[in-house]
Parts: structure tokens; C-alpha cells; sequence
């Protein structure tokens, strides 16, 4: 069973569905009990940093998340719910995230060369540094994955799985242990989306 | 880097797939459902519904085919016609649309695209335009293309970007149905006054045309097109396949 986070944060109609599509049972939840019982969990999410945390920790489940992570679960985070794995964020101000990968999110504007349009959206290649990880057991060398961000996970390399190129090197996919993280939206990204889920349930 | 997106467009009456040419004389097509796997499997980057019905009931079939087609496509879905309000976001989001794209309900409501930026994201508001020469101006046209609203085009895409569009469907009627290839005067113009993805429509015809916007029209992002989709006169893998050749950037 896969537990899907529900905190108020973005649309999870596609998340699972593609789960069900791939024939995994899912359930959608705010539930600590749910997520105690379930084997992975998938934190998504959609919309700004500083709004995303504040209703997560209001829905009482962030030492469940802890917990669950520290105990070894399989944890996805997904767009902004990968950024919340980490330590910080500095989208508006400065907010603590969970702590959960180290490093820092950052916005793009600042670091992208003049030209590039921000937000980040649309498909781009993956380029996967750490080809041995067990998440990519079904991906390949021309897959290409649907990004929509205007931030993005700096300071983070030894966690980094894979990355896009957009002018600069965009975080693409993160793990710390049982903790991974995608930048880009795998529910979007047609065949090679449904791959990465399917190695994700999986792990 | 962004590849470059090739968007089929599925509008829908009644349940069913339908294309206009120079919006008049439509005729029905096919399964919205059967041509939205056929379009993903054949590599499309995207896909449009238009929703072209009046009734409410067709709006119940327009959305009950849209939740069909997201539990088993999971590509980036845009939905419009007839978005008129953020309650109308709202019932397409949760049926699976991930963007939505707003046209006439932007005219008749200046708060409509702010409002609906703010709620649910730049990312997710696309502001659709049928746009005419008058007299040498790029003028604004409401109701399907019919109606001149006195408003400059240009303008307007400016103002929407600026309250929150995230993204242009600049829809030429000049070029719209002719399958002369995209009205490329246009697309410049609105690409040196607005910063956001542009989306060409109207007037593709070959595959051409898409190497030519793709190839010597940097500041467009994709290209829209139906009935040479739909009639299978442009077969989306091939050309995907021929514009990488080109070397444009494709996903594969």
C-alpha cells in the first residue's frame, strides 16, 4: 500500500490514478495511522514553500513523517514536496523545510543565464548521474520528464540522482536513504513517469 | 534545455471529438478517449480539450471524458472552453486537468485571471487568444472568432502575463484552416512583448511549417494544431523524429 499525503496541497487526481494505472493499491490520507501501516509513502504537492509547511505541520504528521523516513520506509517527495525534504528554503523569505536531505532551495531567476524563461516548465531530459540506483531500474539514457518550478535544490550534490540541463545543472531527482525526491512531476512524464513510479514501488 | 512541445487539439462537443475549419462547417471526428491514447502513444507532449458545448448536460459529458482520459494519460492536460469563473477551474482541476485555458471568460471578467493565478498558480492559467488583422492591427476577437472586441491583441497578452498568465495560445484566424503554415508575423510580435511560453495555432499544414516556427521562430514554445492531426495528413512521431533531425529539441 502506498499512502499519498493529503495536507490541502495541490491536485492529486493524476498522482493516483497513475498509481492505480499501474495496478498499486493506494490511499490518499492524513491519517498517521495510514501512513504507520502503509509500506511507501508519497509526499506531493503544488504551490508556494512557506504555505506548503505550514499546512503539513498543521495536519499533526510531521514526526509520523519523521519517524517513518528515520525507521526506513520508502519516502517520495514530489515538486514542491521533494523541496520540503529539505533543510531550507529561501522562496519569499526564509523557511525551514523537514530537514529530511541536506541543502537548500533556491530560486532559479538567480542562477539561470539571461534568456531563460522562469518558470522552469516543460519536458526535459533526464540525465542520470547515479545509474546503479535502484530507481532508475527501468529508465533510460532518452527520457525525458514534465518539470513545472521556479526553484530549485542547491547545495545538495551528494544526494543528487539526476538532473535536467537548463542553462545551469537543475536538481532533478534526490535520495537519502529511504528519503528520494523529484523535482519533476513522474504522474506527467508519460511512459518514463510511470517507470520511476513503478521502480519506486518497488524499493 | 525545453524541448520544443507538439499539442494535439481535441475539441469536444457532446462527447464527441470535433474540428471546424475557419471555426464554421464542423464535423464530428471520434472517441475523445480513443484519440487521447492514440495521441499519447504516438508521442504527443500534451494535450488540449476544448469544451464546445453550451448545455449543462454536454458540460457534465465534457468533464466525465476529461476524468476518463486523465486516469489512464499522464501527460500535461489543458482544458478550456467555457471558463468562466474559478468554480469552473475547479471542477476541471479536480477531473485531472493540470492547466486551463481561458479565452472569452477573461474578456467579460478583467479579475478572472489574477484571481485564478493566485489560487491555483501562473503555472496552471493559460490565456487563449483569437487574434485578426484589422486594418494592420492584431486585434482581439470574442464568441469563436466572430466578434472584433476593439481591443489590441498585443496588449492584452501583456496585460494577462502581467496579472498572471503563465502561458499564451496566440490562435491566428488569418491563417487558421488554410494550412499555409503559422502566422509567423504574429507569433514575433506577441514573443518580443511577452516573456511566457508561446503556443502557435492556426494554420499548420505540413511538417514544414513546425521545422520552419521551430527553427527560425526562437521565442515559440510549442505548436498547436487538430485536423491534420486528426486526419492523420501529419503523423505526430514522424515529425517529431523529422524536427529532431533539424535539430530541434524533441522529446522521442
Amino acid at each position: 500500500m502506498i499512502a499519498i499525503i493529503d495536507y490541502g496541497v495541490g491536485n492529486l487526481f493524476s498522482l493516483s490514478s497513475s498509481l492505480r494505472y499501474l495496478g498499486l493499491e493506494t490511499t490518499v490520507t492524513a491519517d498517521a495511522k495510514e501512513l504507520e501501516r502503509a509500506d511507501r509513502i508519497i509526499l506531493p504537492g503544488v504551490g508556494a514553500f512557506a504555505d506548503a509547511i505550514a499546512k503539513l505541520r498543521s495536519t499533526g504528521l510531521v514526526d509520523t513523517i519523521r519517524a517513518q523516513a528515520a525507521a526506513g520506509k520508502p519516502l517520495l517527495g514530489i515538486c514542491l514536496g521533494m523541496q520540503l525534504l529539505f533543510d531550507k528554503s529561501y522562496e519569499y523569505g526564509e523557511h525551514e523545510g523537514l530537514g529530511l536531505v541536506p541543502g537548500q532551495v533556491v530560486p532559479l531567476a538567480d542562477r539561470l543565464p539571461a534568456g531563460l524563461k522562469v518558470p522552469h516548465i516543460g519536458w526535459n531530459r533526464l540525465q542520470i548521474l547515479r545509474k546503479e540506483d535502484p530507481l532508475f531500474k527501468y529508465s533510460g539514457d532518452e527520457d525525458y520528464v514534465y518539470y513545472v518550478h521556479s526553484y530549485y535544490a542547491d547545495n545538495c550534490a551528494e544526494s543528487t540522482l539526476a538532473v535536467s540541463e537548463y542553462g545551469i545543472p537543475v536538481t532533478g531527482v534526490v535520495r537519502c536513504g529511504s528519503v528520494l525526491g523529484t523535482q519533476f512531476h513522474p504522474e506527467k512524464s508519460g511512459e518514463a513517469g510511470l517507470r520511476l513510479l513503478r521502480a519506486f514501488s518497488e524499493l | 534545455m525545453i524541448t520544443k512541445r507538439i499539442i494535439p487539439c481535441l475539441d469536444v462537443r457532446d462527447g464527441r471529438v470535433v474540428k471546424g475549419v475557419n471555426f464554421e462547417g464542423v464535423q464530428d471526428v471520434a472517441d475523445p478517449v480513443e484519440m487521447a491514447r492514440f495521441y499519447n502513444q504516438a508521442g504527443a507532449d500534451e494535450l488540449v480539450f476544448y469544451d464546445i458545448t453550451a448545455s449543462v448536460e454536454g458540460r457534465g459529458i465534457f468533464t466525465e471524458v476529461l476524468r476518463r482520459v486523465a486516469s489512464e494519460i499522464f501527460i500535461p492536460l489543458t482544458v478550456g472552453g467555457g471558463i468562466r469563473t474559478l468554480d469552473d477551474f475547479d471542477r476541471v482541476l479536480k477531473c485531472g486537468a493540470d492547466k486551463v485555458s481561458v479565452n472569452s471568460g477573461a474578456i467579460a471578467d478583467p479579475d478572472l485571471i489574477p484571481r485564478a493565478a493566485q489560487r491555483y498558480g501562473d503555472q496552471c492559467v493559460v490565456l487563449s487568444m483569437d487574434i485578426k488583422r484589422v486594418d494592420g492591427r492584431f486585434m482581439l476577437f470574442a464568441k469563436g472568432g466572430r466578434v472584433n472586441t476593439g481591443i489590441d491583441a498585443l496588449e492584452w497578452a501583456e496585460r494577462g502575463v502581467a496579472n498572471g498568465a503563465g502561458e499564451i495560445v496566440a490562435n491566428s484566424i488569418d491563417t487558421d484552416g488554410v494550412k499555409g503554415g503559422f502566422d509567423l508575423e504574429l507569433l514575433d510580435a506577441l514573443a518580443a512583448r511577452v516573456d511566457v511560453p508561446i503556443i502557435a495555432s492556426g494554420g499548420a499544414g505540413r511538417m514544414e511549417d513546425f521545422a520552419e516556427l521551430f527553427c527560425n521562430h526562437p521565442g515559440v514554445d510549442a505548436g498547436l494544431a487538430a485536423s491534420i492531426f486528426h486526419r492523420k495528413e501529419v503523423e505526430i512521431g514522424a515529425l517529431k523524429r523529422y524536427l529532431r533531425e533539424k535539430g530541434v529539441e524533441m522529446r522521442l
